[in-house]
C-alpha cells in the first residue's frame, strides 16, 4: 500500500469540495482516512482537512494525488529524513532516530523507503548509493554509517485493522484469566493453519516450565506435524528437555509419576555433562544418546533452534550461545518471514523476543503469571494477546484444537 | 472598461479562440463602441476607461484583470504567459487609480472576475481551467467572506462569468452542464431563483451578462423562451451584437469589470 498525507484547507465544506475529494479518491480506487478535521466556526472561517490517501501502488496514488492537487489537496511538504555519520562503531549520532515496532518508512531523495527487518529501539541506517534502509541495532553500527536523525522524513504507519474478525481482534490485548480460552485456543488453532497456508513461519519460545508441566510431547507433536518453524529458548529448557529424554525426570521429578527420584537433584547435571561429553545436542541424537524430547524433534524434523544463555546457567551445554549480542543476532536470522509468535511460560526469552519482532508479527504469551503478559506489552509488544493459562493445558487443548 | 484599439486574435487559448478566424477591428470598435454607449448613456453607468497598450490584445477583457472591493484591487495572476504580460499594465493603472493593491502569491493562478462573482453576500469561484482552487482560501482571508470554490467542467466556459451570471439577490443565469454535481449543488443551495439556459443559448454567451439594476445586456440572439423568462421577473434585456468578441471567448460582461 501506497499512501501519502494531504492537507485541504479553506470553505471547504460549504462548497462540497471536501465530499467531493473524498469521493474522487474512492471512484479512484483509493482509501482514506481522515486525520485531522477543523471545521469554521462561522461562515467566514476557513476549515481545515487533514488525510491519508492510500491506494495499491504508487502509480495510482500518483493519478489520485494529481486529481487531488487540483482540488486544492497537497501533500504535506515533507522533506527528506536528516542523515549525521556514526561517531564511532557501535555509537549512534547523538539526535539518532529511535525505531518502533511498527512499519516505519524513511523519505530519501523525495521517495519513500521502505526500513527492511523493523525491530524496536533500534536505529535507521540509509545506503546513500541504493537509498536502501534498514534496521540496525546498536551494536552493529560502523564508523561512519549513515543514521536517520531527527523524526522528520520518517513515517510510521499504525496497523491495518483487519476486515476479519479474527483472534487477535476478538481479544484485545488486555490480559486476564477470566477470558473463555477453549473459544481462544481454537480461534488460535485456525490462525496458525492460516499462517501456515500463507508459507509465513511460526516461532516458538519456551521456558524450562514446558518440560516441568508435562507438555513437552505436546509440543513435539506440534513440530512434528509442522506447526513450530524455528524455536527460541534458554540453556534452562534444552536442559530438562534432554534429562526428561535420558532419565523420565525433570529437575528430578518424574514426569510419569510425579514423584521426586532418589538423588533425583543431580540428573540436570548429568544431562549437561554427557552432552558436553559428545559435543552438543546434535551429536548425542545423531549417537541415538537422546531419543526422544523437543530438542530430539527439532533435530530430526530440521527445526532450526537458538538457546541463549543467561548467568544463571548450570553448564551450559555447547549450544548454548553465551554471548548475548552474538544470541540476539543468532535470533534475529530467524525473524524475518515469522508470522506468529507463541511465547509459552518465558519471561527473558519471551521480551527478548517480542524486542525483536516487528508489530505486524502476531504474538501469543501464555503464562500462568498474567504480570509476564503485562510486562510484555509494556515494554512495547503491543500487538500481543495474553493468555494467563497453565502451558500444559494450554499445549494439550491447542493440540486438541489441531487435531493432532 | 478597455477600447478595443489594440484588439485582435493573436494566439489561441481557449476552445474559441482560433488564428484563421479573424476579428475584424472596425466592427469590433464599433460593437465596444455601442457597449460603452449603452451603458453610459442609457443606463447611465459610470464607467472609467484603461488605456489600451499595443501586444496585449486582451487587455480589452477587463473582467479578467482582477478582483476590485472597495478599495482594494485584487490583482490577477494569469494562467497564460500571452496575458501574463497584462499584468504589468493594469497594476499601474490600478494604484493611479489610488486602489490598494494586492497580489496573491505567485504559485495561484487568479483570473479575477472572470472566476470570481457576487452572489447573495458570498464569493462563487470558479477554478480548474484558469484559477487554482487553493486561491479561494487567500481570497476568503482577504476579504473576510465566505467564498465558495465550484469546479468547472466544461473546456468551453472556462470562466465562472461564461456560464453563471448574477442578475439581482435572487436570480441567477447558469448553464448548469459546465458543473459538475458537487458545484451545482453549491449553486442551487446559494442562488433562489436559478435561471437555467439551454446549451444553444449558454454557447451564444448569454450567460456573459452585465445586470446594471433591473437591466440586462447580453449577447442578442437568444431564445425567446429565455427572454421571456427573464422579461417575467421584470428584467428589462439588451441584446447586443458582441461577435467579434465572441471569436476570442468573450461577450459583454467580459469587457467590463465592476469597480464601484
Amino acid at each position: 500500500m501506497a499512501s501519502e498525507v494531504v492537507r485541504v484547507s479553506g470553505h471547504i465544506i460549504d462548497s462540497l469540495i471536501l465530499p467531493k475529494i473524498l469521493d474522487e479518491i474512492m471512484d479512484l480506487e483509493g482509501t482514506f482516512e481522515i486525520l485531522e478535521l477543523s471545521v469554521g466556526k462561522r461562515k467566514t472561517d476557513p476549515s481545515v482537512a487533514r488525510l491519508r490517501v492510500e491506494a495499491s501502488s504508487p502509480a495510482r496514488l500518483h493519478t489520485i494525488l494529481h486529481r487531488l492537487s487540483r482540488l486544492g489537496a497537497a501533500p504535506v511538504t515533507l522533506r527528506d529524513a536528516r542523515l549525521a555519520r556514526a561517531p564511532k562503531a557501535g555509537v549512534f549520532p547523538a539526535a539518532f532516530y529511535s525505531t518502533t515496532n511498527l512499519p516505519t518508512e524513511v523519505r530519501y531523495r523525495g521517495a519513500w523507503r521502505k526500513v527492511l527487518n523493523i525491530e524496536m529501539d533500534c536505529g535507521i541506517t540509509v545506503d546513500r548509493r541504493t537509498g536502501g534502509a534498514r534496521c540496525i541495532p546498536m551494536a552493529h553500527v560502523q564508523t561512519g554509517d549513515w543514521i536517520v536523525c531527527g523524526s522528520e522524513g520518517v513515517r510510521v504507519s499504525p496497523l491495518e485493522r483487519t476486515r476479519r474478525p479474527e483472534v487477535f481482534q476478538f481479544m484485545a490485548s488486555a490480559v486476564s484469566s477470566e477470558k473463555p480460552k477453549a473459544q481462544l485456543i481454537q480461534r488460535l488453532a485456525a490462525e496458525m493453519r492460516a499462517i501456515r497456508r500463507r508459507g509465513q513461519k511460526i516461532l516458538v519460545v519456551a521456558g524450562p516450565v514446558v518440560i516441568h508441566t508435562g507438555s513437552g510431547p505436546y509440543l513435539e507433536r506440534l513440530i512434528a506435524a509442522g506447526f513450530v518453524d524455528v524455536l527460541f529458548a534458554g540453556n534452562g529448557f534444552a536442559t530438562h528437555d534432554i534429562e526428561s529424554s535420558l532419565y523420565g525426570t525433570s529437575l528430578g521429578v518424574y514426569l510419569d509419576r510425579g514423584t521426586a527420584a532418589a538423588d533425583g537433584h543431580d540428573h540436570h547435571m548429568r544431562a549437561i555433562n554427557t552432552i558436553r561429553r559428545v559435543g552438543g545436542i546434535r551429536n548425542a541424537v545423531r549417537r541415538r544418546l537422546v531419543t526422544k524430547g523437543v530438542m530430539h524433534a527439532c533435530i530430526r524434523h530440521r527445526i532450526p533452534f537458538v538457546l541463549a544463555g543467561s548467568v544463571r546457567d548450570d553448564g551450559p551445554l555447547p549450544d548454548v550461545i553465551t554471548d548475548t549480542m552474538k544470541a540476539q543476532d543468532a535470533m534475529r536470522k530467524h525473524i524475518p518471514g515469522v508470522g506468529l509468535a507463541l511465547m509459552l511460560a518465558s519471561t527473558l526469552h519471551a521480551i527478548a523476543t517480542g524486542n525483536m519482532l516487528p508489530a505486524t508479527v502476531k504474538t501469543v504469551c501464555v503464562d500462568i503469571n498474567a504480570a509476564v503478559v503485562t510486562k510484555l506489552s509494556d515494554r512495547g509488544t503491543f500487538q500481543g494477546i495474553g493468555i494467563v493459562s497453565d502451558t500444559e493445558s494450554f499445549l494439550r487443548e491447542l493440540v486438541h484444537a489441531l487435531r493432532l | 472598461m478597455c477600447r478595443p484599439t489594440y484588439y485582435t486574435i493573436a494566439y489561441e487559448i481557449n476552445p474559441w479562440m482560433s488564428l484563421k478566424r479573424q476579428a475584424n477591428h472596425r466592427r469590433a470598435l464599433m460593437q465596444w463602441t455601442r457597449l460603452h454607449e449603452l451603458l453610459t448613456r442609457r443606463l447611465k453607468a459610470r464607467v472609467k476607461l484603461l488605456t489600451p497598450k499595443p501586444g496585449v490584445p486582451d487587455l480589452v477583457f477587463t473582467a479578467n484583470a482582477g478582483l476590485a472591493v472597495g478599495r482594494t484591487f485584487i490583482r490577477s495572476n494569469f494562467r497564460h504567459p500571452q496575458r501574463q504580460r497584462e499584468e504589468p499594465h493594469i497594476e499601474r493603472h490600478v494604484k493611479r487609480s489610488g486602489f490598494r493593491l494586492v497580489t496573491l502569491p505567485r504559485r495561484y493562478r487568479f483570473e479575477g472576475e472572470g472566476d470570481a462573482l457576487w452572489m447573495n453576500g458570498a464569493l462563487l469561484f470558479g477554478f480548474r481551467f484558469r484559477s487554482d482552487a487553493p486561491a479561494h482560501e487567500e481570497l476568503a482571508r482577504l476579504l473576510h467572506t465566505q467564498v465558495l470554490p465550484v469546479e468547472l467542467a466544461d473546456r468551453r466556459f472556462y470562466h465562472l462569468d461564461t456560464c453563471f451570471a448574477p442578475l439581482d439577490d435572487r436570480a441567477a443565469l447558469w448553464f448548469p452542464k459546465a458543473f459538475d454535481r458537487y458545484g451545482r449543488k453549491v449553486i442551487e443551495g446559494l442562488v433562489e431563483d436559478p435561471i437555467s439556459v439551454s446549451e444553444a443559448d449558454a454557447k451564444r454567451f448569454v450567460c456573459n451578462a452585465i445586470a446594471v439594476g433591473r437591466s440586462i445586456v447580453l449577447q442578442e440572439g437568444s431564445s425567446s423562451t429565455l427572454r421571456r423568462q427573464l422579461m417575467r421577473r421584470g428584467f428589462r434585456l439588451y441584446p447586443l451584437d458582441l461577435s467579434e468578441f465572441l471569436k476570442a471567448g468573450g461577450s459583454a460582461k467580459c469587457l467590463v469589470l465592476r469597480i464601484f
